[in-house]
């Protein structure tokens, strides 16, 4: 159990998903207008503008923080929500505008001018050197001089406070590797408050957390607003927007185009902002008419070339016209799940168990995914940008990616390039993608976009079972919309659906039944309309839902079940690992 | 950071890249108390003044041609292939068996034998390194020099124990016989009633080579085995999700860039010596790495690099003959080439970047 701090918020329970009926949760109602009294503001943007070549990625935008809030910032994937923050924490110069932190202004030059504004960031890709400790990584890049003792000491007792005061406990001695992700998360915020940051931005900060561990976090955001810092919290899901902040500001196409007061907006409004039209959160579902039983699995353990068991027995069961999700934390196994069934295990990986589709086996152990297509598996992979796109490929290149045997692309060696012109085009409209441009090279296109291409490749080769990884990662709402409503249309059409998301949203929302897992095992199968989310995180935490209290279900500091530096693999990437530059890119 | 347009990318870059390479030379040139002037026009007038001076240079450029598009190929495929050079001497010794096997009695016939011999020890001689990768996971960046090495001593065995005519104190194999006599592009002129590059090694394999940009290129952007060499040197991870093999594909890519390589033999050994001669590839090997490098290995792009590598050979020839200017010097200017427009290539793309960024 967490110690309590003052701030605990007691029988409310918190802001956590059991508390969703309520917006504007516990705190919203607060101090959201502290600085009225005439306090100068902790952030004052003025007309800040910043274009790269011809993309406007930020237009004459006009913000103000309160010191001592949480002021929430949303917007769809390449409405400049990066941009602006790199801007704010010194990664880029803005064009033209001004920039007043706590009533002084400065011209942010670098990150260490930042640092020095009294500015801490927190990267939805940690910044930590995994084989450091956490003390180490606290004072990286802020010793005192070239001997690490005293700093390492001065750190120490920093970090008890700070522990103290903000309910952050992490070993201070414990290699950052072994800790979970949740933790790791935590010495990102130590980091930050150690260099005295008196405003914290956090850039999605749980997208790799429990539900359980998010609230944990947001009660940890609430005690440091409490105590008179300043956070922005960059996210994309609403319902964290309208459980925590105070007031929220919503970015469209490089422009904020509303700031309001959390407690009098609503999720509808805000996708509404978002978006620019109305959107419809429900998918418009009808309960699905399961046909027969069409995979099935049995048995399927796997233990990878370290000798690791990622996976420890799961027995699946996919029937025609339904739509299974698996929920769970990222890192649990669900990659493992997917690659084996998509037919390209991991190399060296050491797989058995029993696959058959429409009572035909199939091999589980040869890597071959050609066949897999052959045989009626489709696969939208989890990382369009590491798997499911060759991003210098051009769109019509990669509407073939997987299929690029087939004959309609012609026969013999050389291939048919306007027959997968005209194809891509085709899709192209039906999907949706914008630009419609099928030359236009893959990285080029907004993550929305790519992923449609990949949904469209997937969806339009017919197959009889479609794996689905993470559908809308990086996506934005409206293309949610689409990506959704376009995989029940494959489901009402008979076919099989598995569908492994870490949005428990997503999850809830799509599937005919939901099974967890945690630690390479299915924890327990429930079906949507008799769960709720606070059971389903028990779950995802590998507890036992009947003996344990939902707020309980945070997973311990060391050893999760995720070996946590990993990049790439069992995390969300919507900037791909080896991306070199600190933002997701520019659009 | 923002993106030049394409033509800034392919044109403009390599050419800053080329300026300062040579602003850099003349420099070097000054400070050992000579014309930096008249060494340039020595050795533009000397590589590209005359016919003599084309011949010399295009003859060099087939070589760079053969073993950039080799480096390309397998660059395309993610794979770094550091072994053109033992490839293409190992192509000589194809060459030199089949044209010693028989007593040819027309080029026509000897050719596409020799290039066939040529093409099957090049891709021999990396297929080792190849399946060592695809299987072992043994880095082809080591095992491909590891086999420069080893190709060069065979080569030593083979001529001085195997191949060394009776009585011969020379390391070398016999003269191929008078039907392996490749016509020269002088011939070729001739027949067409022009006078063109006399006593110049420049033969009929530059046409192959040019056909060679072509059928790469056809193979990289237009069969599906070029598409799965792409994707998988572009991915491995996404290779593995489309179902594309990576042992085969690093396997036969490896075959194509070894065979490209052997090739080049052809030219040297069948089409200017017209015997194997010891260490006969004469750095061409490497060479190709920058020329791919600097045509960004895309076989046009190839085809001019290589005239303009050929240019610096022939022009340093050149130089050394007419000026005083040590013949260590030339090996100066080409590693400056070679490290403004391979290595230090960002280094003029960034500020361009920038000052795009600006406008």
């Amino acid at each position: 159990m967490i110690p309590s701090g003052e701030h605990e918020p007691g029988p409310a329970q918190g802001p956590g998903f059991g508390a969703a009926a309520a917006p504007a949760g516990a705190w919203a109602g607060a101090p959201a207008g502290a600085s009225a009294g005439g306090a100068p503001a902790a952030i004052e943007l003025r007309g800040i503008s910043k274009s790269f070549g011809p993309v406007q990625a930020n237009k004459d935008i006009d913000l103000t923080v309160a010191r001592g809030s949480i002021h929430g910032i949303v917007g769809e994937n390449g409405a400049g929500k990066s941009t602006l923050m790199s801007i704010l924490y010194g990664f880029y110069r803005p064009d033209a505008g001004t920039i007043r932190i706590g009533g002084r202004e400065i011209a942010i030059t670098d990150s260490q001018t930042a640092i020095r504004a009294g500015i801490g960031m927190v990267f939805q890709h940690f910044k930590l050197v995994p084989n450091f400790t956490v003390l180490e990584n606290v004072i990286l890049g802020a010793e005192d001089g070239p001997w690490l003792r005293g700093s390492l000491a001065r750190a120490r007792g920093e970090l008890q406070r700070l522990a103290a005061d903000y309910d952050l406990q992490v070993d201070p001695d414990r290699t950052v590797e072994t800790l979970s992700v949740g933790h790791q998360q935590r010495v990102e915020i130590l980091k930050a408050l150690y260099r005295r940051a008196e405003i914290l931005i956090l850039d999605e900060p749980t997208g790799v957390l429990t539900p359980a561990e998010a609230d944990h976090l947001f009660r940890i955001l609430g005690g440091l607003r409490d105590q008179g810092k300043t956070i922005v919290l960059i996210t994309h899901k609403l319902r964290e927007i309208m459980d925590i902040t105070d007031t929220v500001s919503v970015m469209r196409r490089g422009e904020i185009v509303t700031t309001m007061p959390t407690r009098d907006t609503s999720p509808e409004r805000l996708a509404e902002a978002m978006v620019g039209r109305k959107v419809l959160l429900d998918s418009g579902r009808t309960p699905a008419v399961p046909g027969p039983a069409v995979l099935d699995l049995k048995g399927l353990r796997m233990v990878d070339k370290d000798g690791v068991e990622r996976l420890r027995g799961i027995d699946l069961s996919l029937r025609a016209g339904e739509i299974l999700g698996l929920a769970g934390v990222s890192g649990n196994g669900q990659s493992a799940l997917m690659e084996i069934l998509g037919g390209y295990p991991e190399p060296g990986a050491k797989v058995e168990g029993r696959l058959t589709l429409n009572g035909r086996p199939l091999p589980l152990t040869r890597t071959d995914a050609g066949a897999r297509r052959d045989a009626g598996i489709g696969h939208i992979p989890e990382d369009r940008q590491a798997e499911g796109l060759i991003m210098d490929f051009a769109a019509w290149e990669n509407t073939a990616f997987g299929y690029h045997d087939r004959a309609r692309y012609g026969r013999g060696w050389l291939m048919d390039t306007a027959a997968m012109r005209a194809e891509a085009a085709a899709w192209m409209d039906q999907f949706d993608v914008r630009p419609r441009d099928p030359d236009l090279a893959s990285r080029n296109f907004s993550g929305g976009n790519q992923q449609k291409l990949v949904v469209a490749r997937e969806i339009e080769n017919d197959p009889t079972v479609l794996l689905i990884g993470q559908p809308t990662r990086g996506v934005d709402i409206g293309a949610i919309e689409f990506i959704h409503r376009r995989i029940i249309g494959l489901r009402d059409a008979g076919r099989a659906i598995l569908l492994v998301s870490v949005e428990l949203d997503e999850i809830m929302q799509l599937s005919d039944r939901i099974a967890v897992m945690f630690d390479g095992r299915i924890m327990g199968e429930r079906l949507p309309g008799q769960t709720d989310a606070g059971e389903l995180g028990l779950l995802m935490a590998g507890l036992d839902p009947a003996t344990t209290a939902p707020e309980d279900g945070i997973p311990p500091e060391v050893g999760g079940p995720a070996p946590p530096f990993d990049p790439g693999r069992d995390r969300p990437s919507d900037a791909g690992p080896a991306s070199p530059s600190p933002s997701k890119g520019i659009i | 950071m923002t993106r030049l347009p394409r033509w800034a990318d392919i044109v403009l870059t390599p050419l800053l890249s080329l300026v300062l390479a040579f602003a850099i030379s003349a420099l070097v040139i000054l400070a050992i108390g000579e014309n930096p002037w008249t060494a340039l026009t020595t050795m533009v007038t000397g590589a590209l003044g005359s016919s003599y001076g084309w011949g010399f240079t295009l003859y060099y450029a087939t070589n760079f041609i053969f073993t950039a598009l080799a480096v390309a190929v397998a660059s395309h495929a993610g794979l770094f292939n550091i072994g053109a050079e033992g490839q293409a001497t190992l192509g000589g010794l194809g060459v030199a068996l089949v044209a010693l096997a028989l007593p040819w009695p027309h080029w026509g016939l000897a050719l596409p034998a020799a290039m066939i011999g040529a093409a099957l020890f090049g891709a021999a001689w990396a297929f080792v390194p190849a399946i060592l990768q695809a299987r072992r996971g043994s880095h082809i960046v080591i095992t491909t020099i590891m086999f420069n090495f080893i190709a060069a001593a065979l080569l030593n065995y083979v001529l001085v124990n195997l191949m060394r005519p009776v009585g011969s104190m020379d390391p070398a194999s016999a003269r191929f016989p008078d039907g392996t006599h490749l016509p020269k592009l002088t011939d070729l002129a001739a027949s067409a009633g022009i006078e063109w590059g006399k006593n110049t090694p420049a033969n009929i394999t530059f046409l192959i080579a040019v056909a060679a940009c072509a059928l790469v290129w056809l193979l990289i952007w237009r069969t599906r085995l070029g598409y799965e060499i792409r994707s998988f040197g572009r991915s491995e991870r996404a290779a593995r999700y489309a179902g594309i093999s990576p042992v085969r594909i690093t396997v036969v890519a490896m075959l194509i860039s070894g065979a490209l390589a052997g090739l080049m033999a052809v030219n040297n050994v069948m089409g200017e010596a017209e015997r194997l001669l010891l260490n006969s590839v004469e750095g061409a090997g490497f060479i190709g790495i920058a020329v791919a490098l600097m045509g960004r290995n895309h076989p046009f792009g190839i085809l001019l690099a290589a005239i303009l590598f050929g240019f610096l050979y022939q022009g340093g020839a050149e130089l050394a003959l007419w000026t005083s200017i040590p013949r260590e010097l030339i090996t100066v200017i080409q590693a400056l080439v070679i490290l403004f427009t391979g290595a230090l290539d960002n280094m003029v793309r960034m500020p361009l970047e920038r000052l795009w960024g600006r406008r």
